[in-house]
């Protein structure tokens, strides 16, 4: 496993409210963090988290929206990887997305993007912006720093 | 690439082979199609073959279960066959692994259906 190396890099993005942006996404974080020495299990985590973020942004956020844009940040504070997804939509609560893993919801289609990027990522915050919109803040710790991965 | 699905018959069942990515968009709708189809031909035995699906994301998970609850309701069965790993480990940890008939082996599974 590599280490994932420090990097000064940052990358910020304006995407249209589109599927396709979403795609896009994905794979700039994917290649950024590659760039920064995370491993291939991490870059698919990572990967996800965005497309989920994303998905989040444009779909439920910005509802597809031509007028509207989701933001990608992707930087690097020290060797952890931040990723901060902003939309314009209405926003939404952290605390008001139901568990996907309790029973009255594990058959419910919609609901699980949230979970699966606290799943994938080593710190994810949901907070509202003013006027209107949403940030979502996830961090995602490089490898051990203690010599004894592989 | 997105998704392909191509359907053929094994002793009363319909295996459905999926390959590519099912995600929010057309491999999600793809899916949903194929599953409503095959219900509309009164095909109520299905088994999903995810061998060539190397990702899903909670768009193609919901879809599943989505598949799953539509087919069951309609007194049919619906299970999947060959994960792979990134695919086992998303229905683990979304803790679907406990609602889906999942098999290894084709044989099996066809002959698992009642």
């Amino acid at each position: 496993m590599k280490k994932a190396m420090p990097s000064t890099g940052r990358v910020e993005v304006q995407l249209e409210s589109s599927l396709e942006s979403v795609d896009q996404a994905e794979e700039m974080a994917r290649r950024f963090a590659q760039a920064a020495g995370f491993s291939e299990e991490d870059l698919d985590k990572i990967g996800m988290s965005v497309r989920e973020g994303l998905v989040n942004a444009v779909h439920h956020g910005n509802k597809y929206d031509t007028h509207k844009r989701a933001g990608l940040r992707l930087e690097m504070e020290g060797p952890n990887l931040v990723v901060t997804v902003t939309d314009q939509g209405s926003g939404f609560e952290l605390a008001g997305v139901p568990n996907p893993l309790a029973s009255e919801n594990l058959l419910k289609q919609t609901g699980r993007g949230v979970f699966l990027m606290r799943a994938f990522m080593d710190e994810v915050e949901v907070r509202r912006l003013s006027p209107t919109g949403t940030e979502v803040r996830m961090t995602k710790h490089a490898a051990p720093a203690n010599g004894k991965e592989e | 690439m997105t998704i392909k699905a191509n359907t053929r018959q094994v002793d009363g069942v319909t295996v459905v082979d999926l390959s590519g990515r099912i995600t929010l968009g057309e491999g999600s709708t793809i899916l949903r199609d194929t599953v409503r189809e095959l219900l509309g031909r009164g095909q109520k035995k299905i088994l999903l073959n995810l061998g060539d699906v190397n990702y899903i994301d909670s768009s193609g998970i919901g879809e599943l279960v989505s598949g799953y609850t539509t087919v069951t309701n309609q007194g049919g069965q619906l299970k999947l066959l060959n994960l792979t790993k990134k695919v086992r480990d998303l229905l683990q940890i979304t803790k679907l692994i406990t609602v889906f008939d999942i098999f290894d082996e084709e044989t099996a599974a066809v002959r698992s259906f009642t």
